[in-house]
């Protein structure tokens, strides 16, 4: 079989003669010229992708007098956890010296909050447009998808004069009020577009029996919008552990998430930099997003292309 | 169905009211209650937080808004300042570079994975995890690879190849290929599975049909699939080039502007001024520019895609 297969593959050369052909689809050898230059391809862009982690994760784990021998690409000579330990508990951001473990459960507390009321704001909101549609809803909506790609800079300090007006400047409730409002364009467009995609007589048939604008959220669209809720999870929550640049303005210097005392660590550390310290620490901030991402799989694909689909 | 909520809401006891205004604030009353947050979004923040900032950028405000009326006092300044050029020249270059890499490669490697690849979710999960990770992480690595003494050039030049040089990030002419690097290793698998989805969803008698025609396979992507493909290329440019205007955390991490000013970008430069600076006439004029920026390029966006009629296919 294989002999006849790279006898086929050699044969067009020759290929003068016609009528002989056997008849089928012509068996394809694996290793075509074709073949070979796509996969080469794919396994060099493979490796400009996979290069950094691979040298973050190998860093963090050597010594400092390793790393200064200076080759990036060597393994560590043994797996030793004191980078890692220190970029948890006691490494310096320029002011403190309490690590990273501060800014994580800060991500933690802002994250989870954020990602709960700006996901259930969105979701009644795409609700309200697709049933209950109300004068104005259509071009309220319109604003605010233009709106999501307006720069975070027009409206910073705007936003910065009101939540201090408020009294929550540098509070967690300013940063989860942020979320929320820069979270809403493209969750609503995620569930306007998914309640618009569900049987209409569903509703009309609550509609007819009764029950109201909450009673129908709650107990027919809700539990029918699993799927879309899991996909706004996976979104928002990574989106929010990313954060930098709300969480730098409005979190006050209590609240900094993980993101900023990373950068904190790295970007303003005094003395000599301990590389493999801010490896570890580079990679711990990064774990929760990439834990997610795998664990998840397609349904991050998903969430990342909702966001391009056009309702 | 109407008759029964305007039973309802007469038995509620505001029958007494004229019908005008149970019309415009009465009628689906739950629903424009719940809807109050995105009401409210829309009218202070996306409207009124906007006109604000524009307002304000016509006064010398320095640590409080409270300037007077210099009108384009600030904007003069504003490019009369070599740091806001070098940012709006660093942000064109690098963002005219990163926009054509990114849809090039990220269509060139979704051609290649639609080849019936073997691994392919494996080739696609390794392609957008940077995707997952924040501008911050991203920045820190690449940092720390393009580190000099200790990085891959130091590593290469140890291995015994004296000459390589890769030392972009400390390169003032170099630095913004720096960003690009890191830039395209975060976003460019996330504009291939936009692209992937584009091309599976050409339909099937396309391919067919060329394949009748004698089309080379590379022909027929050129200049049949990627005119197919305008909506999903319209989305992916509107989406890497919003991102590009707001280009931030990356330049802080990985060059925090250096060295020296040859990697400032706009978005660093007003936040500057308004939290660190104490200018604050500056940063919103700074910040007005941006939006104007982005103005040129959605209202035409917009206007082709909703305001023409018929286009779309």
């Amino acid at each position: 079989m294989s002999q006849t297969a790279t006898m086929a593959g050699s044969a067009p050369a020759t290929g003068g003669a016609v009528a002989v052909e056997p008849r089928g689809p012509r068996p394809k050898p694996f290793f075509t010229p074709t073949k070979i230059i796509i996969y080469s391809v794919l396994v060099f862009f493979t490796l400009y992708f996979l290069f950094p982690l691979y040298v973050m994760v190998v860093t963090s784990f050597k010594t400092m007098p390793e790393i200064r021998f200076g080759n990036i690409f060597a393994f560590p000579s043994q797996i030793n956890f004191d980078a890692w330990v220190k970029a948890w508990t006691s490494a310096c951001t320029g002011l403190t010296c309490e690590g990273l473990s501060p800014g994580f459960w800060n991500s933690v507390k802002i994250t989870i909050p954020s990602t709960i009321v700006s996901i259930f704001i969105a979701a009644v909101n795409g609700y309200a447009l697709v049933n209950w549609r109300f004068k104005g809803s259509e071009l309220f909506f319109a604003i605010l998808i233009f709106g999501s790609f307006i720069p975070y800079q027009v409206f910073l300090y705007p936003l910065v004069m009101i939540t201090r007006e408020l009294g929550i400047f540098g509070t967690l409730q300013a940063v989860i009020i942020v979320h929320t409002i820069f979270g809403m364009p493209i969750l609503t467009l995620l569930f306007r577009n998914y309640f618009a995609s569900l049987p209409q007589e569903l509703f009309k048939a609550a509609r007819v029996d009764g029950a109201g604008f909450w009673r129908i959220f709650f107990e027919i669209m809700l539990p029918m919008s699993l799927p879309i809720f899991v996909v706004a999870l996976i979104l928002q929550v990574t989106g929010i552990w990313n954060d930098f640049l709300f969480g730098v303005v409005f979190a006050g210097t209590q609240n900094l998430p993980m993101t900023v005392q990373l950068n904190n660590i790295v970007n303003s550390a005094q003395g000599t930099p301990e590389y493999n310290v801010n490896m570890a620490a580079t990679v711990l901030t990064g774990l929760v997003p990439l834990i997610i991402y795998f664990v998840s799989g397609k349904l991050f694909v998903r969430g990342v292309a909702a966001g391009a689909v056009k309702g | 169905m109407a008759d029964t909520a305007v039973q309802r809401v007469e038995s509620a006891g505001i029958s007494g009211q004229r019908g005008f205004l149970r019309k415009t604030f009465l009628h689906n009353l739950p629903a424009k209650i719940a809807a109050l947050p995105m009401v409210a979004t829309v009218l202070v923040v996306f409207v009124g937080c906007t006109l604000w900032t524009i307002y304000y950028s016509f006064t010398n405000s320095k640590l409080l808004p409270t300037g007077k009326f210099v009108g384009f006092d600030q904007y003069e300044r504003l490019f009369a300042t070599s740091r806001w050029n070098v940012s709006v020249t660093n942000l064109i270059s690098y963002g005219a570079m990163s926009l054509v890499c990114t849809l090039v490669l990220g269509f060139l490697l979704a051609v290649l994975m639609d080849q019936k690849i073997r691994f392919e979710s494996a080739f696609r999960t390794i392609m957008l995890y940077p995707f997952a990770l924040s501008f911050i992480v991203t920045g820190l690595v690449w940092q720390w690879i393009m580190n000099p003494t200790l990085g891959l050039q130091g590593t290469l030049r140890n291995l015994g190849w004296e000459g390589f040089t890769f030392d972009w990030i400390a390169n003032p002419r170099m630095v913004l290929f720096a960003l690009l690097i890191a830039g395209l290793w975060q976003g460019v698998g996330f504009c291939m599975v936009l692209m992937l989805a584009g091309l599976r969803g050409v339909d099937d008698e396309i391919w067919k049909a060329a394949r009748v025609d004698g089309i080379p396979t590379w022909r027929t992507y050129v200049s049949v699939v990627l005119p197919m493909m305008r909506g999903v290329l319209v989305t992916a440019v509107v989406l890497i080039g919003s991102g590009i205007v707001r280009l931030y955390d990356l330049v802080v991490a990985l060059t925090n502007g250096g060295p020296g000013i040859s990697s400032e970008v706009p978005a660093k430069y007003v936040y500057n001024y308004m939290f660190s600076g104490g200018n604050i006439g500056q940063g919103l004029a700074a910040a007005s520019m941006m939006l104007l920026t982005v103005l040129i390029i959605m209202v035409p966006w917009a206007y082709l895609e909703f305001g023409g009629k018929g286009r779309r296919s």
